[in-house]
């Protein structure tokens, strides 16, 4: 067996399987806990107030006017650097074929080239990412090590799968090995850390939408 | 173990300064699981650590310090959340990757949880995950109180309203404060009915600085001809036990006032110009209490604004120039009263001027939450206020009012200090100077 055979065969089913119960896990854990019973008299009823909650999962993902001109800087690298992030894992050639052989799906790709373009601006923006988190001092004051793993967690998966694109580095198969690995340590990594607010995101937003709303209060 | 009292560079009142720290340590244990539940879970595990929620607080707006930034004000109850429950918490205690808690680093905290927070919710607005970051400070604050943390301006009100119903010692009793405001306004102070329809209350704040406050509430509703009182045995609005973090003690505050009100068989009680009143009333009574409460619970202006809708009330226009208008965090961002206030002015033929940021965004006045009492806290709440002041001036006000009197306790000690041009007022008063046919 070699590296990739490693990589994509018993290291990918193992980190899979972390993947898969640590999240499960988490998102329990949170459910067992104890659950809050509200009993204040609504302002606004429960189904404009759901209704807000699911609002909320939208409308957050742009802040409001009063605040954009304080966060422009955090927002814009933050927006690109995950559309960029979407558009290397999803719409290359090799990923769609990758990712298709587990769910038995095929959807379109955009051109090697293209793909390469947009890695190489994404890891120029991770880098940026990095430069401001050590540079701005509240980023600097927050940063944990969940913080600086999980970038270097995403950031090796990037450079890895750029050199086997581009083959530079080491010998293609090489490369590809050690990409493969990149994911499967992403996937083991992912639900101890912050890459977690995936799932969390929707859920907090909803909450919060809700929760505010019941009250007549902005969200 | 180690018993002995700690020398803490913390405020602390003598009684909390005797605590151990083996005592301290439990309390804050106790307190901060008793807060620990499936929503409080969510939002401490979805941080992201984007630093966005500083660009919302004026602490950290007029001060550019990062100790300041909400989320890490909770860091202690995280701490404790995950190393005690949260889902890797065993692998946390296990390999020590998130330290037992110590008395002295709780007292560190002390200052970002309550000396520069107004539980104002700002910084829940602007989070993108969506964590209500207010309500974990203001759940982080109670497992400060379990260890004997709390600031001792806030404790020691707050013990002496549990014991007494008022937070401090005055000359003489809040009720006869009460009746001699009547007899100095010339109102009749309806007080100790046995049955009532409405059940007044009354900040402190006003029966010690602003008694034609208290004066306009009883004209109003004398105007009204509301079926009203005043209890001597549950008086006072505020609810100190809310700001220290004490949450029996804001239970059995808050109780106080729920006898009362169920005593004299009200349907609604009234909450004066007071935003963290509003609070502890309106939206956290009952969860305390374990029950729905069997009364309504209603700020003076969405008392007056439904009366103004019903026809009950009509109001005179009132000559007083260009006005703003402060809403109170409490009020706006956490209690959802927005038009109520702005209906009223209108009924004045006043058009508000609005501030840059403005009706729930705006900056808040730097002093509630308890803030204002704490000594220690006044260089950094003058730097709010003065913020403020900028954001007010920038409206071109000539009058500016709001509906909180801790809000204009804070205003009033601003301008003194600022030489501020403009004088804070309350719009309950104005409403009780214009009354048509009053
Ligand atoms: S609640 Fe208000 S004062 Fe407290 S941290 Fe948030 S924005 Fe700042
Ligand atoms: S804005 Fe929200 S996600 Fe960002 S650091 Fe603050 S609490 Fe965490």
């Amino acid at each position: 067996m070699d590296l990739v055979d490693f990589a994509r065969g018993p290291a990918l089913k193992a980190a899979f399987i972390i993947f898969i119960l640590g999240i499960v896990w988490r998102i329990v854990n949170v459910l067992l806990l104890r659950h809050k019973r509200i009993l204040s008299e609504p302002r606004r009823s429960v189904p404009v107030a759901l209704l807000a909650g699911l609002k909320g999962t939208g409308s957050r993902s742009w802040p409001h006017p009063e605040f954009i001109k304080r966060t422009v800087t955090g927002e814009a690298l933050g927006y690109s650097y995950h559309i960029g992030l979407f558009i290397v894992i999803l719409l290359f050639a090799p990923h769609i074929i990758f990712f298709g052989s587990f769910i038995g799906a095929r959807w379109p790709a955009l051109p090697n080239s293209v793909v390469t373009i947009f890695a190489v601006i994404t890891i120029t923006l991770f880098v940026a990412v990095l430069a401001r988190r050590l540079g701005h001092p509240v980023l600097r004051h927050l940063s944990n090590f969940d913080d600086f793993f999980s970038w270097f967690v995403v950031a090796l998966l990037l450079v890895t799968g750029l050199m086997a694109t581009a083959h530079v580095g080491a010998p293609y198969h090489t490369i590809l090995g050690l990409h493969i690995l990149s994911f499967d340590l992403l996937l083991i990594w992912y639900p101890f850390g912050k890459l977690m607010h995936a799932f969390y995101i929707f859920p907090t937003r909803a909450v919060d939408g809700y929760v505010m709303t019941r009250k007549g209060a902005p969200s | 173990m180690n018993t002995s009292p700690v020398d803490f560079q913390a405020n602390l009142a003598p009684e909390e300064a005797k605590l151990g720290e083996s005592a301290r340590v439990a309390g804050a244990m106790r307190g901060f699981a008793r807060e620990i539940g499936a929503l409080s879970a969510l939002r401490l595990d979805a941080c992201v650590h984007c630093g966005m929620c500083a660009d919302a607080c004026h602490f950290y707006i007029v001060t550019e310090d990062p100790q300041y930034t909400p989320v890490l004000k909770v860091e202690p109850f995280k701490q404790v959340f995950k190393r005690e429950a949260g889902a890797f918490a065993p692998v946390f205690r296990w390999f020590g990757l998130k330290a037992k808690i110590t008395g002295a680093e709780l007292a560190r905290w002390q200052h970002l949880l309550y000396d520069s927070c107004n539980l104002c919710g700002r910084c829940s607005l602007m989070c993108p995950m969506g964590i209500d970051i207010a309500e974990l400070i203001e759940q982080a604050r109670r497992g400060m109180f379990e260890a004997g943390l709390a600031p001792k301006e806030l404790y020691e009100k707050a013990a002496h309203q549990r014991r007494t119903g008022q937070p401090e010692p005055s000359d003489e009793p809040y009720r006869d404060k009460l009746l001699a405001i009547g007899r100095r306004f010339n109102v009749e102070i309806p007080l100790d009915k046995p049955r009532a329809e409405v059940l007044l209350t009354v900040p402190r704040t006003d029966i010690e600085h602003y008694p034609a406050a208290v004066a306009a509430l009883v004209r109003v509703m004398a105007h009204l001809k509301a079926d009203c009182t005043f209890r001597s045995d549950g008086l006072v609005a505020e609810n100190y036990g809310y700001y220290a973090g004490g949450r029996d003690w804001q239970r059995e505050i808050s109780r106080r006032l729920i006898d009362q009100a169920v005593a004299c068989q009200a349907k609604v009680l009234i909450v004066p110009e007071c935003g963290h009143a509003y609070s502890a009333l309106r939206w956290e009574a009952a969860e305390l209490m374990g029950k729905s409460l069997p009364f309504k619970v209603l700020h003076i202006t969405e008392y007056l604004a439904e009366a103004l809708e019903a026809g009950r009330l009509r109001l005179r226009t009132a000559q007083v120039g260009a006005t703003a208008f402060h809403d109170p965090c409490q009020l706006v961002r956490k209690g959802g009263i927005t038009a109520a206030p702005r209906q009223l002015l209108r009924a004045m033929g006043i058009e508000p001027r609005e501030t840059v940021r403005h009706i729930g965004y705006n900056i808040c006045c730097g002093g509630g939450g308890g803030v204002f009492d704490i000594e220690r806290a006044a260089t950094l709440r003058h730097r709010v206020v003065e913020e403020k002041f900028h954001e007010i001036d920038q409206t071109g006000a000539q009058t500016f009012l709001t509906t909180c009197s801790d809000c204009r306790r804070t205003f009033d000690d601003g301008k003194k200090r600022f030489n501020w041009e403009l004088t804070p007022g309350s719009l309950l008063e104005l409403v009780a100077e214009h009354l048509q046919g009053g």
